[in-house]
């Protein structure tokens, strides 16, 4: 680019040798040198994730061959006769984590239709920011006022009330100890509000607004055009914000370390204290003394990096389709 | 429509006034967690409690002067790690690049963006802390720097893109080359938004406990060298809000208000910001 028009004409009649000249000429500015360090740089972001997978994966050689997949189905952690079995931890981060995007789903769902199809540009941006600043909160505060609000709200009050009138159900009977997989998926359905809601928001502002106006002009209810029309057009969209919120609930560590209870059992009342992958990771791996101890935590890290790459990758195609989509057609 | 009228009238406000308190009870989130900090922790926020390192429970007059200056020092080191690689690699992924090779950076980027930071911790375990044989504040720097890598990374780039091609074409009609051009005209036009961006990625990195639990540890006194573990306040505030003491739990309050301090008023002010330059850019 740098060269003028002059020299190019020179350098193309000079045929092949001219080719290498101007590559020179570019390199004497400086460009392909530019180009070729700052790809480096970007490429770096793979040696990254090949390095880090391959940490993982070699670091928890010892379980892996000691108990196979029997690890993954084996109910005992025993970390004093050296007996490990991840059953316990992913079914507390599975139902913490379900029950929580029940919780912020609806929650985050609804909050995003009233920013997107009905409070007035203005107030939906003040209102965007505020959550956006919920989204910066760092997960250790919401494990405090887990502790010590939450829980002995949900001791003293949700949970006996509860108890009374859906006790019937397995899921809430047995003693209320405040501490357990129902505050832990709460804790985590507060946090991943802010991203079910964000996301949602934007894919529902993709939609075009001939979508709308149609349904309205056919003599549907401002409702009827979201929940018939709107919505359906932003599914998938919306869909991949649940994922990227699931994601970030299964890998989510503090706020449900600080709630869950941290007992390796497996029991179907939610007002039962658990254990999740991240949590047991988060308390035994600095006091971990054997190598199978700590390589069978570093196994369970890996499951959880799996985990959350492939809901990961899921949730950003689907996001990735859906605003394209709506920006195709203005 | 064969539904009567009115019931669709009042299925319509019923469901629209259940989106406006699901949008209130989300956004009164926010104003609960400050409230109940600024009132559990503001009274027991002391200049001692700046300025003391930890005293063993049931001494009165502890603080975390020690767990201050190790955030700090952290951060400070997760910002030379991560924030060179991210804003060069997104001077590639917006100047240069090809289609392919770029999307498959992003995505990547994107993807671990998404990994759960104690898994960050554990990569920083085994590529620092075993070699090493000890905890230090070195792996936690390099955790946090890590995670910032594509966070800065995503928000470089795009801050390039939003630069006006005309202004590249400008520099290149002078005669600049397209190194040069970037250098002196493309970067420094997106810089502000570049900046923010950083600071952005350096206030979520702030808050991050899991990465440092088992990286930088835990040190009741002053860390002495890089080598060296560190308190951090994020991990100051999970031992002593899970610690039995009440005395601790104060202090963790008190160590929670400052840390919530530090990551929004740096993100409300960054998003500030960012939103009146976009303002006048219209």
């Amino acid at each position: 680019m740098a060269t003028p028009p002059l020299v190019i004409d020179q350098l193309h009649a000079a045929g092949r040798g001219g080719r290498v000249r101007a590559f020179i000429e570019r390199l004497r500015s400086g460009d392909e040198i530019a180009h070729l360090i700052t790809l480096v740089f970007a490429a770096s972001i793979f040696l990254l994730t090949v390095l880090l997978v391959y940490e993982l994966y070699v670091n928890c050689a010892l379980p892996r061959h000691k108990f196979g997949w029997g690890f993954f189905f084996s109910r005992t952690w025993d970390p004093v006769f050296e007996n490990f079995g991840a059953l316990p931890f992913i079914y507390g981060t599975v139902v913490t984590s379900l029950v929580a995007l029940l919780i912020a789903v609806p929650m985050g769902v609804g909050a995003a239709i009233f920013l997107a199809e009905l409070a007035p540009p203005h107030l939906s941006d003040a209102l965007t920011f505020v959550i956006e600043l919920l989204a910066a909160v760092p997960s250790v505060i919401f494990g405090v006022l887990g502790i010590f609000v939450l829980v002995p709200i949900l001791r003293s009050q949700v949970e006996p009330f509860l108890k009374a009138t859906l006790g019937f159900l397995p899921f809430f009977q047995g003693p209320i100890y405040g501490i357990g997989y129902l505050a832990a998926s709460v804790v985590l359905a507060i946090m991943i509000v802010p991203f079910v809601l964000s996301i949602s928001r934007e894919v529902l502002l993709a939609v075009p607004r001939e979508e709308r106006e149609a349904a309205l002009a056919l003599g549907a209810t401002r409702w009827e055009a979201t929940w018939k029309v709107v919505v359906p057009y932003a599914r998938a969209g919306i869909f991949g914000s649940v994922c990227l919120a699931l994601a970030r609930a299964l890998g989510e560590t503090m706020a449900v370390t600080m709630v869950i209870g941290n007992e390796p059992k497996i029991s179907a009342s939610l007002f039962a204290p658990g254990y999740s992958m991240a949590a047991v990771i988060a308390n035994e791996f600095a006091e971990a003394t054997g190598d199978l101890h700590v390589q069978a935590l570093i196994e369970l890290g890996l499951v959880l990096f799996v985990l959350t790459m492939i809901i990961n990758a899921l949730a950003r195609l689907l996001i990735l389709l859906t605003t394209k989509q709506g920006t195709a057609h203005p | 429509m064969n539904r009567p009228f009115f019931m669709r009238k009042l299925v319509n406000a019923l469901m629209l006034s259940l989106c406006g308190v699901c949008a209130l009870v989300s956004v009164s989130v926010l104003f609960i967690i400050l409230g109940y900090l600024l009132w559990n922790g503001g009274r027991f926020l002391t200049w001692t409690f700046l300025t003391r390192l930890p005293t063993p429970v049931g001494e009165p007059g502890g603080g975390m002067a020690n767990a201050i200056v190790g955030s700090g020092k952290v951060l400070l080191l997760a910002a030379l790690t991560g924030v060179p690689v991210g804003f060069v690699g997104g001077i590639y992924l917006a100047e240069f690049g090809g289609r392919v090779f770029p999307f498959l950076v992003r995505y990547t980027a994107d993807l671990l963006n998404g990994v759960p930071s104690i898994v960050m911790g554990i990569f920083a375990y085994t590529v620092v802390v075993l070699p090493m044989h000890h905890f230090s504040t070195l792996a936690g720097g390099l955790a946090l720097g890590a995670m910032l890598i594509p966070i800065v990374l995503r928000s470089t780039e795009e801050f390039l893109r939003a630069v006006p091609q005309s202004l590249r074409e400008g520099a290149l009609a002078l005669g600049a080359s397209k190194s040069r051009a970037i250098a002196t005209v493309v970067i420094p036009a997106g810089f502000q938004g570049i900046a923010t961006g950083i600071l952005l990625a350096l206030a979520r990195v702030a808050g991050e406990t899991a990465p440092l639990i088992f990286t930088s540890a835990n040190n009741r006194f002053w860390s002495r060298g890089w080598n060296q573990p560190t308190a951090t306040l994020p991990v100051m505030i999970w031992t002593y809000a899970s610690s039995a003491y009440e005395d601790w739990h104060r202090q963790a309050w008190a160590a929670g208000l400052i840390l919530l301090m530090l990551v929004l008023v740096a993100n409300a002010g960054a998003r500030l910001i960012l939103a009146r330059r976009t303002s006048v850019a219209r």
